[in-house]
């Protein structure tokens, strides 16, 4: 496998998205004539992503994490903002000049059975990106670069010619993730791809992503929920609430010391495996649901749900801002918060 | 409405056992099995017609002999991985075990009183009475065509003799006290005008409304978002405390376990692996794996860097399972025994009291990062065997 050698070849971030929106009108009656108002899905996002980085998008049901996914691949127009991929910006151009792009940038999903055509082999499904974009040569060839990839994902070449439903969930998300390898990608979109599978082969998988991502050099955009899994795998996470970035930060920033109430609530949500660290946690539960982003609240999107709000934050909406606030070199955090300075009551 | 369980009018049956006490478990459940006959028997014998002896090749024992406790008051977390027979195990108690399977063995005595030798038209004053459950998915458990208030008042009335007006008021009250905003407002809303997390309240509220003893949460909040999970978990608690209510709670995760659960079931393809006190058991798992599945999640406090250690290969098909311990083949402990003899659940050898493992012993590693010299664990040779 060469995958190393295209990344790292130009300067700069791999992938970049400038305030991106991307807005669904709603519309009443079959035809769409009337517009009754727009789905705010994602609601002006920024990001960087550097090569060979792996970063977290986390956030619940409905906050827009997927929606950036599939506009990041193009598969959804975006209403507003840019994508920059490769120092080239990729927003306006058609699906045709996009095509030979589409081979660097590959999608893992969350349903490995949903995805997979129940009707191709597992050496079909993985050989046919090669097809599609005429490489991997003659079928012998074609046949080796199968197997060699069968076995770079943990499948043995033997299972090369049995059908999705053989195969149980893990070795189906395996058999997802060969295919989003057969060319050699630069960016890999993961979104949520562990989520569906049990615990004991959870772990298989995000070993499996991890050694890619260190062995192949690859940039993995990671989108999930679990916010235990993200820990594990990137290095630097955005928090997504109502279609808007609400805290990015690294690792040991965002866990040690999360500064918006949103990261601070997500975080006294998932409990941790063991009685005694949990008996010793005070986690304070958060009212209410997400509201519909049909429908975003006035001011700052979480305000209604905020154990901290105050009369100001349900009038004038927070920008996502460094923080702490200054001039100097490039900030390492960036919070959305009128009260990012207050005092959190510890989480872990 | 407002009787409490001690009110009860005494039950059929009741006076055959010992008297409940509150140091007596609310439920015990001895040997429980439940069979699915493979598809190949059916065949053969002709659809419905099982041969109901032991000789069904490649039949499914989806439950396989399972006993477990569960006292007054009492949090048990079943846990398990996807078709491990946790649902199953609950559908069981309440004997709606799914067409052709069958409970083939087993006791399940409720207060002293054996359940699975009930007639059905008494099972059915159980259900929903002395034990009610809560599902996955509150969506499809609910009605769509009736309004909340109607089908909560009807889970009163199928047990109380009372009005509807009286229904309805308790249904009112019920509502509030699972937290739903202007409850009372709402009693003529329908499901779909609820989110996720507000129907699952709704379901709370119905598994609540006749003071059950013991409420059965089959993962009441794998369909919701993390915030909401907490809060319904929360409820779930703090209303089943309040009243002493028991609650078997059926989940995979086993973070949920460690901050719900007082007492912890592990279950493995359709056996149960390990029993005991959830502190006990988080702190030192005496069976590999329990062990394995700790090493393999990923935990919010975990040092930087750590790795997962994940259990190689996968589950495997109840159809055709090793003729020793089912775990055998994935187990980093395994030797020649397990291959060929089956565990029984027993007393942990150096483990609190109720502490139980199905397992003949392993080298377990010592210390908590699993480094360091291997200490003996149980004792190979000296534990017992199934049949």
């Amino acid at each position: 496998m060469s995958g190393t050698a295209r990344s790292g070849a130009r300067p700069g971030p791999l992938l970049e998205l400038k305030d991106l929106r991307v807005h669904f009108p709603l519309g009443e009656g079959l035809l769409l004539r009337r517009t009754r108002g727009v789905l705010r899905a994602v609601d002006g996002i920024s990001l960087r992503l550097e090569r060979g980085e792996t970063y977290g998008l986390v956030g619940e049901s409905g906050c827009g994490k997927s929606t950036t996914a599939l506009a990041i691949l193009r598969l959804l127009e975006p209403t507003a903002g840019r994508i920059v991929f490769d120092g080239e910006e990729i927003t306006g151009w058609s699906q045709r000049r996009l095509r030979p792009l589409r081979r660097r940038m590959q999608m893992i999903y969350q349903d490995p059975y949903g995805s997979l055509n129940p009707r191709m082999k597992a050496r079909d499904l993985i050989g046919e990106p090669l097809v599609i974009h005429g490489l991997g040569g003659d079928r012998r060839r074609r046949r080796d670069r199968v197997d060699e990839l069968m076995q770079r994902v943990g499948l043995l070449p033997e299972m090369a010619d049995r059908y999705p439903h053989e195969f149980s969930g893990g070795q189906r998300q395996r058999i997802g993730i060969a295919r989003a390898l057969a060319l050699e990608p630069d960016l890999l979109v993961c979104d949520e791809p562990v989520s569906a599978l049990d615990v004991s082969i959870q772990a298989q998988v995000v070993n499996l992503l991890a050694d890619l991502q260190r062995e192949l050099g690859l940039t993995i955009l990671f989108i999930a929920h679990d916010l235990s899994v993200v820990r594990h795998l990137c290095r630097r996470i955005g928090v997504m609430y109502l279609g808007r970035i609400v805290e990015e930060a690294d690792r040991d920033t965002l866990f040690g010391d999360p500064r918006h109430p949103y990261t601070r609530a997500l975080l006294d949500a998932v409990p941790v495996p063991d009685p005694v660290v949990e008996a010793a946690r005070a986690p304070r539960t958060l009212r209410g649901e997400v509201p519909s982003p049909a429908r975003p609240p006035a001011g700052c999107p979480f305000h209604p749900r905020c154990p901290i709000a105050e009369p100001r934050c349900s009038e004038v909406g927070p920008r996502l801002e460094a923080y702490p606030r200054r001039d100097a070199a490039p900030a390492e955090r960036w919070v959305a918060c009128h009260l990012a300075d207050a005092e959190p009551a510890p989480s872990l | 409405m407002t009787q409490t369980p001690d009110q009860k009018p005494p039950r059929a049956g009741a006076a055959r056992g010992p008297s409940p006490q509150d140091d007596e478990p609310l439920l015990v459940v001895r040997d429980l099995s439940v069979v699915f006959p493979s598809r190949r028997t059916v065949a053969r014998n002709g659809a419905g017609g099982g041969s109901g002896s032991g000789s069904d090749h490649g039949a499914v024992w989806a439950v396989d002999r399972l006993s477990l406790e569960i006292r007054r008051g009492e949090t048990l977390a079943l846990v398990g991985e996807s078709g491990s027979g946790k649902s199953m195990t609950a559908l069981s108690l309440l004997r709606l075990v799914p067409e052709p399977g069958r409970i083939a063995s087993g006791e399940v005595r409720l207060a002293g009183e054996d359940l699975l030798r009930l007639p059905e038209a008494a099972m059915r004053r159980v259900r929903g009475d002395r034990i009610a459950m809560v599902f996955q998915e509150p969506m499809t458990s609910l009605n769509p065509v009736l309004s909340i208030g109607r089908q909560v008042a009807e889970a009163i009335r199928v047990h109380r003799r009372v009005s509807w007006r009286a229904a309805l008021a308790r249904a009112g009250e019920l509502l509030e006290q699972v937290a739903i905003p202007d409850a009372r407002d709402r009693l003529d809303a329908y499901p779909h005008e609820f989110s996720g997390g507000m129907r699952q309240r709704v379901m709370i509220a119905m598994a609540l409304a006749c003071e059950p003893e013991l409420i059965l949460a089959d993962e009441p909040t794998t369909a919701l978002d993390v915030t909401v999970q907490a809060q319904i978990l929360e409820l779930l608690k703090r209303l089943t405390r309040e009243r002493g209510t028991a609650l078997m709670l059926i989940t995979h995760d086993l973070g949920v376990v460690a901050r719900y659960a007082d007492r912890v079931a592990v279950m493995y393809a359709g056996k149960l692996m390990e029993q005991g006190d959830a502190r006990a058991v988080y702190a030192r798992p005496r069976h590999p794996y329990t062990l394995g599945l700790m090493a393999s999640v990923p935990r919010l406090d975990d040092p930087p860097g750590r790795r997962l250690v994940p259990i190689p290969g996968q589950p495997p098909d109840l159809s055709e399972l090793p003729p020793g311990c089912r775990f055998a083949p994935r187990c980093a402990f395994v030797h020649g025994r397990c291959r060929e003899e089956r565990p029984t659940l027993l007393q942990a050898p150096g483990a609190a009291s109720g502490h139980l493992r199905s397992c003949f012993g392993f080298e377990e590693p010592s210390g908590p990062q699993g480094a360091g010299a291997p200490a003996r664990a149980g004792t190979p040779a000296g534990e017992g065997t199934e049949r």
